[in-house]
């Protein structure tokens, strides 16, 4: 009697010990994160106002913006989305449900996954060949786009994969017993239902994406930028619909502006860094709130 | 639905594409100076572009990247770019890539760039440094073992040495590695690291037993605070030097300055006269925005004579394709310059 008690006693500290110790660790990033969203808000913050957000760079501290730097990280988003997302998802889907599994598609497998650790200067450097080069694109908000779309698309399949699996097998079973198609069994249940776990997914690759300096100065991102890529309706000298101009455009990104700015002598320059630091955690956490959000309706709407 | 809806939106990336090859041949219709390079010099080239840009009331555009000397000067030899900001001239092989692909230019010196080793004012044994004993205090192997100033020289006080310097991420720091350490980035990581040169100024001035670097133009505006130590370089033949405006202009003040290039395109320069504009405008105001951006400005000369080289399209390098340290910019602008690189010239005894 008395051992089990001790046996028993034992286990429940462990547990409890177990329990402190994770709350701590928790606590601890937590706080961390705190102190560093503090700081930069607190230098930052002041520098946030209409001035900031529409001015072009400069040299003179107090007269410069994040203008094109928050645009040029908008389109490029834009284009990383509307390229990485759906190659993506059927991907995902292709691999998981319809793709035999044999060595090819272990192979292939397995390079995703690895493809999904690669530092992102080396998709920079294939995109400066591919892109830039042999497609001559330049170094427009095109090529940035699907730089940054590549080094996100293993990302996507991982997710999308892992959100199918999550799906009992009893679903498509039960979808099949009725008749459906394979197609039909995809597209009426396995995407609505793992939709949540792939907007997830989506959401965290693209606020990686929105970060990214290193691949985008290897593709030759600009630093010193002063006008905006070209509307979809041209203006002068002749009117003209020109709905994708814009992506043949120079461009830069929100963190190249910040980097400039950290690496100049001077502490309005850090305030102005600071600023646009700023700018980019809320673009970052509005973001994943945003994905959040989209979770918690679609979860809502299925009825297992 | 949600899977309609990603049809769509797969539609619409391939709309894209598609669209966007008919545009590829429209491009360029823009009026556009294309700019990169280093970093060192981004600042002035930064300066005059917005100048520029303004002046023409947004009828002509400027872009300014920075990939470094080397990255500029890459994209500059395959005709990508139209100015190539540069901290050093170009190389050899730079110089052949730009022959091959038919690429001239024309080389401009636009400003110095200068760095100050200070110390405190009561600091009464540190007159000079050679680099030698600076590259000994500064190198990576030097982290934890150099930390005495009797370590640097004998006969200098048994006292802990108290170093400051340039954060990483400053120019400031690549160039002082590089010019002291032999290698851009290398040095030692104990020491107390600032962006911002305030915080420098504050450390060398509160402690006698202080050593730090910063950039000329900030050590000349507090002067009295500090105490600039004299640089004898081994590898020239002159005494020691103090980092004075006349000596940086004569290029006796080395290897801790330096004039910085830009590169124009000939080819640009002849044919689009937005390019020929902005490198106009470029010399007429390098040396009041050079300032404004604290830089030093060269002579007033050689501003004339940058002129005068665009003028009459003196095309090639000065100094055929080696990074000689310690010329004069006069200097520089007196030699005729040369497309093919030439071997090194011999030491001067």
């Amino acid at each position: 009697m008395l051992a089990t008690d001790r046996i028993i006693f034992r286990t429940r500290m462990t547990d409890r010990v177990f329990s402190i110790l994770g709350g701590l660790v928790t606590l601890g990033a937590i706080l961390f994160l705190g102190v560093l969203l503090f700081d930069l808000a607190r230098d930052g913050l002041s520098r946030i106002d209409w001035q900031f957000l529409t001015s072009f760079p400069s040299r003179r501290p107090a007269q410069a913006g994040i203008l094109s730097a928050w645009v040029g990280s908008l389109l490029i988003m834009v284009v990383t989305a509307v390229t990485a997302i759906p190659l993506g998802i059927a991907a995902g889907v292709y691999l998981e449900e319809y793709a035999r599994k044999n060595w090819l598609t272990s192979i292939i497998e397995i390079n995703i996954t690895n493809l999904a650790a690669v530092p992102s200067i080396i998709f920079g450097l294939m995109a400066l060949g591919l892109f830039v080069y042999r497609f001559n694109f330049g170094q427009s908000i095109l090529a940035g786009g699907l730089t940054l779309g590549c080094l996100i698309l293993p990302i996507i399949i991982v997710a999308t994969r892992e959100a199918l699996r999550t799906i009992p097998r009893g679903m498509r079973e039960a979808a099949y017993a009725l008749g459906a198609t394979r197609w039909q069994v995809v597209r009426h249940h396995l995407l609505p239902y793992s939709m949540s776990g792939v907007a997830t997914g989506v959401i965290i690759s693209l606020s990686r994406a929105i970060g990214e300096t290193a691949p985008l100065i290897t593709i030759g991102a600009l630093t010193f930028i002063a006008f905006l890529p070209p509307g979809p309706i041209a203006t002068d000298p002749q009117f003209a619909i020109q709905p994708f101009k814009w992506v043949w455009s120079p461009f830069t990104v929100l963190p190249i502006q910040m980097f400039n700015w950290v690496s100049r002598p001077g502490e309005d320059f850090v305030q102005n860094a600071a600023g646009a630091g700023t700018v980019l955690i809320l673009l970052t956490l509005s973001m994943n709130s945003v994905a959040i959000l989209l979770r918690y309706r679609i979860r809502r709407r299925i009825k297992w | 639905m949600l899977t309609c809806k990603s049809g769509r939106l797969a539609a619409a990336a391939l709309a894209v594409t598609l669209m966007g090859f008919t545009a590829n041949t429209a491009k360029g219709q823009d009026k556009l100076v294309k700019i990169d390079g280093s970093s060192t010099v981004f600042p002035v080239t930064e300066a005059v572009a917005e100048e520029f840009q303004a002046s023409k009331k947004g009828a002509v555009k400027v872009t300014v990247g920075i990939s470094g000397t080397g990255g500029g000067f890459k994209k500059f030899a395959r005709g990508e770019i139209d100015i190539s900001n540069a901290s050093r001239p170009i190389s050899a092989d730079e110089m052949k890539a730009a022959k091959e692909n038919g690429v001239e230019y024309i080389e401009l010196p636009i400003c110095f760039d200068a760095l100050t080793v200070a110390v405190n004012p009561q600091n009464t044994w540190c007159d000079t440094i050679t680099v030698e004993e600076l590259k000994k205090l500064w190198e990576p192997a030097a982290q934890g073992k150099i930390t005495k100033w009797s370590q640097v020289r004998a006969g200098w006080p048994d006292e802990k040495i108290e170093i400051f310097g340039a954060g990483t991420d400053s120019g400031t720091f690549d160039y002082f590695t590089e010019a002291v350490v032999g290698k851009a980035k290398s040095s030692r990581g104990d020491y107390t690291a600032s962006e911002d040169d305030n915080v420098l100024v504050r450390g060398i001035e509160g402690s006698k037993y202080a050593l730090g670097y910063i950039p000329y133009a900030y050590f000349a505006q507090h002067a009295k605070r500090m105490k600039a130590v004299k640089i004898d370089w081994e590898k020239d033949q002159l005494p020691a030097m103090e980092p004075t405006m006349e000596n940086v202009l004569a290029g006796k003040y080395n290897p801790l300055s330096r004039p910085l290039f830009i590169y124009v395109n000939k080819k640009a320069y002849e044919t689009r006269p937005e390019v020929r504009d902005f490198a106009d405008f470029y010399l007429d105001n390098a040396a009041a925005l050079a300032e404004e951006v604290k830089y030093l400005p060269l002579p007033s000369g050689a501003y004339e004579a940058g002129r005068k080289r665009l003028k009459s399209l003196q095309t090639g390098t000065a100094f055929a394709g080696h990074a000689e340290i310690g010329v004069p910019v006069e200097e520089i602008m007196r030699r005729s310059p040369v497309a093919e690189p030439k071997d090194k010239p011999a030491e001067k005894k």
